[in-house]
């Protein structure tokens, strides 16, 4: 069981991702989100379990729905919104957007939009950890769909036989778009798959935070000891559909329900006023300064200016250091 | 000065740029101990750098770049070789989604310094998956840089300036060039990119040729020449960034353009050529501009098939003289 302060630290990042969310969503009913957003509400136990456990210096790789692993990692959420706004002081000055947030300075490598595309590229940052022989660690994100893909395979085969330290994280949400697990996949357990590569594979409750924290825990022990790579699938269900317009009416109504009372925020909260950790008048005081930072993000976003347009045609190339 | 194979002078940037900066590293298939490259390229490398900074991957196209993605973004400079330039075609995801468009989608935030070394070319009756020329694909995605050289002295220059710079950089050899041997200084020096070479200079008509191109059209020329025909032979070395000036400088001398590629006719690499001639030149052209080039096959496999297809000396000269 990690300390006081982690667990309470993790609280506080599920809840920022969750305020977050709910106000994208917000301004994307009032059009002022322009394109596609997909939101993480319901996810949060995963991104916070799993970057509870890493340094500023450790990296991750995200995904189309990767908000929540932006703000886990330490972003800040005003460049966060700027971007999704397509403002010009966002994260990727307005040129990336919702899915395609990236902050280098804090080890988050990038989302990338290819279902399973960011798989090699957190093998191909574990092996520079393993070259430049430091102690780093890459937690790459990818959902269930990702994995049918043959990125998958590859990325962790090669993981496996260079022992690299990664840790793949499946936010296995039982849907990729509107297909239900069962239908392209034989197996209910992703984390099977892990046996394939000679690696150790674990499936936990991607709702409880603790149990994401703790799996999270011993793959990272493993890989900053130089013994590889360990796949960890987190079972968990996003709140809303896969994307814009999506009423997600392909799920049954009584699995909503069921996992809509298993709301990864509300039962941890519980489980810490339960064991003493933190009392309702503090969890008030918390959500109520978290509101207050995505209010001043929201601030920040709408208030900062569009690019001019002719930013269009910067930075295809790198322009620092030595050109080619 | 000391003659060296094209594949040598290729090792030797390699070797050199390795002794240079620790970051620099190779990964591919069968580049190490045992084969050296399918075309000997990495011969002995892997020797004197050791398994680690020479590895050896699976047979996996898609993840052997995204992996060279990944270790680009997170400080090293990893140089990718791909077997054959039509097995590319596996990692498309990575070369034009990832690693050509990271730079731009997370606004400037990082660099790519990756090289994807791959031969191209006809010519050995390897049939229709080991024997294309696919220039094209690359020079239309923006992002990537793109070089041809066509001598061991292009090949050294143009490949350390890859390594050195920051940009990701598609390096198309081609396979009949390998055992060419030219003059190849021993002390170090780089090739810019985006500087065209003049061959051989003429007065008549230019032919722009790229590859092994370059070398069929020199002995075209030679041809010409016992006829009293002056050709000047432009290589533009890099298709990205490319040398227009070069190329339009030399049009309005002759008044005469022939474009010499080896991949196909339609929307190929000719294509843009005459295109930009077309738009900046036309008023200089005494002659319509033709293009020597495949006639949009796939390429066959037994010998006089794969002769018909693929320009020669006669099919230059040919193409000359109707415009004279």
């Amino acid at each position: 069981m990690p300390e006081k302060e982690k667990l309470i630290e993790m609280y506080r990042q599920m809840l920022r991702i969750r305020h977050f969310e709910e106000k994208v969503y917000e301004l994307y009913g009032q059009n002022l989100v322009p394109g596609t957003i997909h939101l993480y509400v319901g996810q949060e136990a995963v991104a916070g379990g799993v970057c509870a456990n890493l340094r500023k210096d450790d990296y991750i790789t995200s995904t189309h729905r990767g908000h929540g692993h932006c703000i886990a990692k330490g972003a800040d959420l005003r460049k966060v919104m700027a971007e999704i706004l397509g403002k010009e002081t966002g994260y990727c000055k307005g040129k990336g957007g919702s899915m395609h947030i990236a902050d280098f300075s804090i080890g988050m490598l990038g989302a990338t939009a290819v279902v399973g595309a960011g798989i090699p590229i957190a093998v191909g940052a574990g092996l520079s950890i393993k070259l430049r022989q430091t102690d780093q660690v890459v937690a790459g994100f990818f959902g269930d769909g990702a994995s049918n893909q043959g990125t998958f395979h590859e990325g962790i085969n090669m993981a496996a036989i260079w022992s690299l330290p990664v840790i793949f994280v499946c936010e296995n949400n039982l849907y990729a778009m509107g297909t239900r697990q069962s239908i392209v996949m034989k197996i209910e357990n992703i984390a099977d798959r892990a046996a394939a590569y000679g690696i150790p594979g674990v499936t936990v409750d991607g709702n409880d935070v603790l149990a994401v924290y703790e799996a999270m825990h011993k793959a990272v022990d493993r890989a900053r000891h130089g013994e590889g790579p360990t796949l960890i699938e987190c079972k968990t269900y996003r709140h809303k559909g896969h994307s814009r317009f999506d009423p997600a009416t392909y799920r049954p109504k009584a699995e909503v329900e069921n996992w809509l009372k298993k709301d990864p925020i509300q039962s941890f909260e519980a489980k810490l006023q339960k064991m003493k950790l933190l009392t309702k008048k503090e969890a008030e005081k918390m959500e109520r300064d978290v509101i207050l930072t995505v209010e001043e993000a929201v601030k920040f976003a709408m208030e900062s200016p569009f690019p001019a347009p002719a930013k269009a045609l910067e930075d295809i190339h790198f322009k620092g250091g030595q050109q080619n | 000065m000391r003659e060296l194979t094209y594949r040598d002078a290729l090792g030797e940037a390699l070797r050199e740029e390795m002794l240079r900066d620790k970051t620099v590293f190779l990964l591919g298939e069968d580049i190490g101990r045992y084969w050296g490259g399918a075309f000997k390229v990495t011969k002995g490398l892997a020797e004197e750098f050791g398994d680690e900074r020479v590895r050896d991957t699976p047979i996996s196209e898609s993840t052997i770049v995204g992996v060279a993605v990944g270790a680009a973004i997170t400080g090293m400079r990893p140089v990718a070789e791909i077997m054959f330039g039509d097995l590319s075609a596996l990692a498309m995801d990575q070369i034009c989604n990832q690693a050509a468009k990271i730079c731009y989608m997370f606004g400037g935030q990082t660099k790519v310094p990756l090289v994807v070394r791959t031969p191209f070319g006809a010519g050995v009756n390897i049939a229709s998956h080991h024997s294309q020329s696919l220039e094209a694909w690359f020079m239309h995605t923006p992002g990537l840089l793109v070089a041809v050289p066509s001598t061991p002295f292009d090949a050294k220059g143009l490949l350390k300036t890859a390594i050195r710079g920051n940009n990701p950089v598609m390096f198309l050899e081609h396979k009949l060039l390998y055992p060419v041997e030219d003059k190849v200084p021993e002390e170090d020096y780089t090739i810019p990119f985006g500087v065209a070479d003049v061959k051989l200079e003429g007065k008549d008509a230019t032919i722009f040729a790229t590859l092994y191109m370059v070398h069929k059209t020199l002995a075209a020329a030679q041809e010409l020449r016992k006829e009293g025909i002056s050709v000047e032979v432009i290589d533009p070395r890099t298709l990205v960034p490319l040398d227009k000036q070069a190329i339009i400088k030399s049009v309005k001398r002759t008044g005469r353009i022939v474009i010499v590629t080896e991949d196909c006719k339609t929307a190929g690499v000719s294509a843009e050529i005459a295109a930009i001639v077309a738009e900046e030149a036309l008023d200089y052209l005494d002659a319509p501009i033709k293009r020597v080039a495949e006639p949009d096959t796939p390429i066959p496999f037994s010998p006089p098939l794969e002769k018909f297809v693929i320009p020669d000396e006669k099919t230059i000269i040919k193409a000359v003289k109707e415009i004279l």
